[in-house]
């Protein structure tokens, strides 16, 4: 039976990017506010589920070809090299710094290391939600 | 005055979300239940929002818009259950 999808496509088509700006936000701000990577990546793997529920996995992997197992490693990389690179300035691993830059749009903004790791936490749990969804979607 | 108004508020949303329960354990076919999950939903995020009201805090207010998000994929992805078997179809081959 050919089924027709057009109001969740459509809706589909508009709220995918309110819930990615929100997952960006809710990301950035959560140094200051509630929030951070993990939310921040569930949001954005829901954005993705969402767009998975109004199409289908085919169609979805011609939109975003992302290997998501790829994505995780990427993430671990992040994590550990924002960790090793404090041992380079004599420093225990792990030790974060911050320092206050001008930059031209923002104005005056303190860049802080932490974002790094939180950005691999962020690739990870993307990652690892993606692949569990994806596979069990197109197992029998 | 303004907080027992909102005291008020909250204990007629739990009564409603009790009538709403009552829909879910009670509801003779699926959608029933569907559509008592999505309504508790709802009910939460004004829960939410009366609360952040009389705690005088804004760090729940994203809670509310992550609980419509959250309600709106849950309740779509009953609905293609329901309506297909099958929630994530796989391509366009069969």
């Amino acid at each position: 039976m050919k089924t027709n999808d057009l109001i969740l496509q459509t809706v589909t088509k508009v709220a995918t990017f309110v819930i990615v700006l929100f997952s960006i936000h809710i990301f950035f701000a959560g140094h200051y506010t509630p929030g951070g990577g993990f939310i921040g990546g569930l949001m954005t793997s829901s954005a993705i589920i969402l767009l998975l529920l109004a199409f289908d996995l085919k169609t979805v992997k011609a939109i975003l070809p992302v290997n998501y197992l790829l994505l995780v490693a990427v993430g671990l990389v992040f994590a550990v090299g924002t960790g090793t690179g404090a041992l380079f300035f004599d420093a225990p691993f792990l030790t974060h710094a911050y320092h206050y830059f001008d930059l031209p749009l923002f104005g005056h903004t303190s860049l802080h290391t932490a974002v790094l790791f939180d950005t691999g936490v962020y690739l990870v749990v993307i990652g690892v939600t993606m692949t569990i969804i994806q596979t069990i979607g197109e197992s029998e | 005055m303004f907080e027992i108004v909102l005291t008020l508020a909250l204990f007629i949303l739990t009564l409603s979300i009790l009538i709403s329960i009552y829909r879910l354990f009670k509801g003779p076919s699926m959608p029933d239940r569907v559509m008592a999950l999505d309504s508790i939903g709802i009910h939460l995020i004004s829960g939410v929002a009366i609360l952040s009201v009389l705690f005088r805090s804004h760090a729940f207010l994203d809670i509310i818009l992550l609980l419509g998000i959250l309600s709106f994929i849950g309740t779509i992805a009953f609905a293609r259950f329901i309506e297909r078997g099958v929630v994530i179809e796989r391509g366009n081959d069969q």
